[in-house]
């Protein structure tokens, strides 16, 4: 069995891959150790997000994957719940405003769109919010999508264009000649092929090892709370808080501890995410989900009295610098990687494929991919744990 | 802290509450309803009741004696006891003891809490589990109409509210249970145009190992089919409900006569009804057991079932399960593994626990367990009945799913396991979280791929986050109470 | 002593220890909600609170499941459109105290 390109990992960014790789004509093998989306892809929001990003390579990949949504995928919006909802960022300070304003200063250089939203428009926005906050920011980009749609439609139009999927199908070590990667061994045998992508997610950092190469990915448990099904646009942008961060513009630290709150197409109203640094622990966490709820309620306080009908939770793969891993992997030829998102890796994915599919046929790609470069890390380096 | 948190107050919790608490252990006993005695003793709200509500009531005098019991160990404040409360999470820090989290079945039930929110977290050394079961659905076109309703929320309808759902009914599915269903609603008043029975007898009790198990259930039996008789109810064999006709509610129903896996094979025939009642037998709520990781079987009647050793101990330490959650087996069996898992967590906890006594348990246990497997035997599911259903018809009644949208998400989109199926397609994912519905998917998901139905189709579809939806404003106390735990909060650099 | 509730304007009478599921159904009503996707008719299924089809808004809160919640006299019982509908109503703009 040959190929010419191998794709570990049946995510939404191998999915994504394998449909931009397919279409450039590439000869695709998708293998998946376990079924489609069935990792981190199903265990998200759906977040395409602009608004939480501030300038730097994440943010020109973000607005370059805007571009691919709205362009490349466009006729397909519909199959995966494309929704260009817009994010409404809310602060319940006068401190907290100024610097949600300094953020969207410095984003509008970058191209994403921002509106300034007056302490007594925000209700215009959303009918529920809380009466006492001060302000905040609207971000029409901001989109949301049904991520293992998105992962099994593009899986389905990859092999359209003549892609394979292999489910249950696990990686176990790599064909080599010399320091080349020449292929993958599976537990259903070897594939070899010109190319292997890690898109293995969370896991690529096991993937990586088995070439003898390190690439840094761990886990970030993060929670998320369903409601019971509500009124359609009972809640109709996505929401979230920036209250923790004293100045967004040079901490990077906080914006993103708030609770994201939204609808979704199938009534439900999503609460997430809960960020904690615990291995792969898959126990329900009290303080996470009561804290997800707790903030959600601040938001909205018709919450209190909705109920929560499940929770779920994912480990956002996340790299040291919290950049992705996109491109070829120098130290092993043949060997080349997309993964690390972090919890961005849905709204990501479609730019990340595009780029990855120029990259392969030897394309000049239409964002640099040196600040994702997989050799970027130190190899000792201290890792959290 | 309590020695134990006993959940579900049907027989097998029941049982289990007072012996432990006989035993000498300090016992926590929470149950969803009013009232003691689960399903199975449903009853009219007791401070109303009428000498003949309790007609046709199995082992009623069972019942009052554990009643009794209980009564007088909440007397003393061995047994605490929450009715009206349900369980919605179980946690566990590692060697630590079990957290449960706990609120109210109604909202009325909310008033009657403590004001000080202190019934909402308990915490306990060891569980038993007794979560009861309900009854099994297949999906059938036009199962989704009102005036369809499941055999035991008809029976329920009876027993516990004194109320006939219809006035001219037919009583569907499989399994013994079927025929007091309908000798009950005869009773009531109802005419019960048939029971439809997919498999071939009435003969479980013809079954020389199930019937040298349980000697009185073939008198049950005997006893059933003279009601029957005297009720003038067709029993209809190897038949099942293809179809149920209405357009706002249930108005007929088409039957037809059915092989042994459930394929027609004799013309259709429509009855007019205004009740159709549907069962095929029984499963577990499990959902609690799942929480806490247990090692989970496939029973004989196809229900996913907690594993447990002869004290009624699970995989995990400390968390013993009785009753329905087992393995389907009725009130009898129930009780006996409710007392046996008391007295082995008794004895394990340095009480006394007469060891004759455990050994006659678990004889009764082991002679109910074949009993349940030859009934099982007798009227299993129709192998062919993903064959019954359309593109339009209903699986999961909640979010709307058809069987279209199933096979769709099969075909097209490459889902292969029911956890995929259910993630790309949504059944199982509204109010009553696959409750329903679980069963269906999994055998369709297993159905579509060509293969038998399996543990690893059916336990995505019985693992529930949350047991029990829950108010927000009740998770957000948990963390309000204390101070805001920061540590959740680890910056990171993207959204999710 | 017997029970008046009233439902779609008219009154429903209760027997006491008796549903409100079953008090509508003793009165002749089979079905009380509307699904949200498909906009057909739910009554009670299970009867038991497993499967929720029987969600009912009582005394203005939403989504009861009325197969579980005891007739009182007095008991106002909605008819939402669909659940949670009662409760948008019940926290709309201007409800700024709730």
């Amino acid at each position: 069995m040959s190929a010419d390109l191998v794709i570990v990992g049946a995510g939404v960014v191998g999915a994504a891959s394998a449909y931009f790789a397919a279409s450039a004509g590439l000869r695709v093998v998708v293998v998946e150790r376990d079924s489609i989306a069935g990792g981190t892809s199903s265990a998200g929001e759906g977040n395409v997000l602009v608004s939480d990003k501030e300038a730097g390579p994440e943010l020109d990949l973000a607005l370059y994957s805007q571009q691919v949504w709205r362009a490349d995928l466009a006729g397909h919006g519909d199959l995966w719940e494309f929704e260009s909802k817009g994010g409404l960022v809310v602060a319940a300070s006068e401190q907290g405003v100024a610097s949600l304003r300094a953020l969207a200063v410095q984003q509008r250089r970058c191209g994403v769109e921002v509106r300034d939203v007056a302490r007594d428009e925000l209700r215009d926005y959303e009918p529920h919010l809380a009466p006492q906050l001060a302000g905040g920011a609207f971000y029409p980009q901001d989109a949301q999508v049904q991520p293992m749609l998105v992962a099994a439609h593009l899986l389905r139009l990859a092999r359209e264009r003549g892609a394979q999927v292999r489910t249950r199908t696990e990686v176990t070590g790599f064909l080599r000649h010399g320091t080349r990667v020449t292929g993958v061994r599976t537990s259903a045998g070897d594939i070899s092929a010109g190319a292997v992508l890690n898109a293995a997610g969370t896991w690529a950092g096991g993937v990586a090892d088995l070439a003898g190469v390190r690439v840094p990915v761990l886990p970030r448990r993060g929670f998320i709370l369903v409601t019971q099904p509500m009124p359609a646009r009972t809640i109709r942008h996505k929401v979230y808080a920036a209250e923790y961060v004293g100045d967004v513009a040079s901490s990077d630290a906080a914006l993103q501890t708030s609770p994201v709150v939204e609808g979704t197409a199938g009534g439900t109203i999503l609460i997430g995410a809960s960020r904690e640094r615990v291995g792969f622990d898959r126990n329900v966490s009290v303080p996470a989900i009561g804290t997800l709820a707790a903030k959600a309620i601040e938001l909205f306080p018709m919450l209190r009295q909705v109920r929560a009908m499940r929770t779920y939770l994912g480990f956002r793969p996340y790299c040291p610098d919290h950049l992705p891993v996109v491109g070829a992997d120098p130290r092993a030829p043949g060997l080349w990687h997309a993964c690390g998102h972090e919890g961005a890796g849905i709204g990501l994915s479609a730019g990340t494929g595009k780029l990855i599919a120029q990259a392969l046929v030897g394309e000049r790609t239409d964002l640099d991919l040196a600040p994702f470069a997989p050799d970027r890390f130190p190899e000792a380096e201290e890792e959290p744990r | 802290m309590h020695d134990v948190a006993v959940v579900g107050a049907g027989p097998a919790g029941l049982a289990a509450a007072v012996e432990a608490a006989e035993a000498g252990l300090g016992v926590t006993l929470i149950d969803t309803a009013a009232q003691p005695g689960g399903q199975y003793w449903r009853h009219y709200d007791q401070t109303h009741a009428r000498p003949d509500d309790h007609v046709g009531h199995h082992g009623w005098s069972v019942f009052t004696r554990l009643r009794a019991r209980l009564d007088a160990l909440r007397a003393t404040g061995r047994i605490h006891y929450l009715p009206g409360q349900q369980v919605w999470l179980i946690t566990r820090e590692p060697n630590g003891p079990f957290t449960l989290q706990v609120t109210a079945a109604t909202a009325a039930a909310t008033a009657g809490r403590s004001q000080d929110g202190s019934d909402r977290t308990l915490a306990a050394h060891a569980l038993i589990l007794c979560p009861g079961g309900y009854d099994r659905q297949l999906p059938v076109p036009g199962w989704d109409l009102p005036g369809v309703l499941t055999a035991g929320g008809a029976q329920a309808l009876l027993k516990g509210h004194r109320t006939p759902a219809g006035r001219r009914a037919v009583v569907a599915g499989t399994g013994p249970f079927l025929l007091p269903v309908a000798t009950g609603l005869a009773r009531a008043g109802v005419t019960v145009v048939a029971v439809v029975e997919a498999n071939a007898t009435l003969g479980w009790f013809r079954s020389p190992a199930g019937a040298a198990s349980a000697p009185g259930k073939s008198a049950e039996a005997l006893r059933y089919a003279a009601l029957m008789a005297r009720h003038r109810i067709p029993y209809r064999t190897r038949t099942v409900i293809r179809e149920v006709l209405g357009t706002n509610r249930a108005e007929a129903v088409r039957v037809a006569r059915v092989d042994r896996d459930g394929r027609p094979t004799g013309p259709d025939e429509e009855i007019a009804v205004d009740l159709v009642a549907l069962g095929w037998g029984f499963t577990p709520s499990l959902e609690l057991p799942l929480m806490l990781g247990a090692q989970t079987t496939m029973d004989t009647d196809g229900s996913l079932v907690v594993a447990v050793d002869d004290r009624q101990r699970s995989s995990v330490d400390g968390l013993y399960v009785a009753g329905e959650a087992t393995g389907v087996g009725g009130a009898a069996l129930a009780v006996h593994e409710g007392r046996l898992g008391a007295l082995a967590l008794a004895a394990e906890r340095g009480r006394p626990a007469d060891p004759a006594l455990m050994r006659r348990l678990r004889g009764a246990v082991r002679r109910g367990r074949r009993f349940a497997s030859a009934m099982h035997r007798t009227y299993p599911l129709p192998r062919a009945w993903p064959d019954w259903l359309t593109d339009t018809t209903l699986v999961c009644r909640c979010e709307e799913v058809a069987y279209g949208d199933l096979r769709r998400a099969h075909h097209d989109l490459g889902a292969e396991d029911a956890r995929t199926l259910k993630m790309l397609a949504r059944p199982g994912m509204g109010w009553c979280q696959g409750r329903v519905c679980g069963l269906a998917t999994a055998g369709i998901a297993a159905w579509l791929s060509g293969r038998e139905t399996g543990v690893d189709d059916l336990r995505p579809l019985a693992t529930r986050s949350l047991a029990v939806p829950v108010p927000l404003g009740e998770l957000a106390a948990l963390v309000e109470e204390t101070t805001p735990p920061e540590a959740a909060d680890e910056g990171g650099r993207n959204g999710d | 002593m017997t029970h008046q509730m009233t439902f779609r304007g008219t009154t429903v009478a209760a027997e006491p220890g008796q549903s409100v599921a079953a008090a509508l159904i003793a009165a002749g009503v089979t079905d009380w909600r509307t699904t949200g996707k498909g906009g057909r008719p739910r009554g009670l299924f299970c009867g038991i609170g497993i499967c929720f089809d029987c969600l009912i808004t009582v005394d203005g809160i939403p989504d009861q499941r009325a197969c579980l919640v005891a007739a009182a006299d007095g008991m106002r019982l909605g008819a939402d459109a669909e659940p949670g509908a009662a409760l948008q109503d019940a926290c709309g703009p201007g409800d700024d105290d709730a």
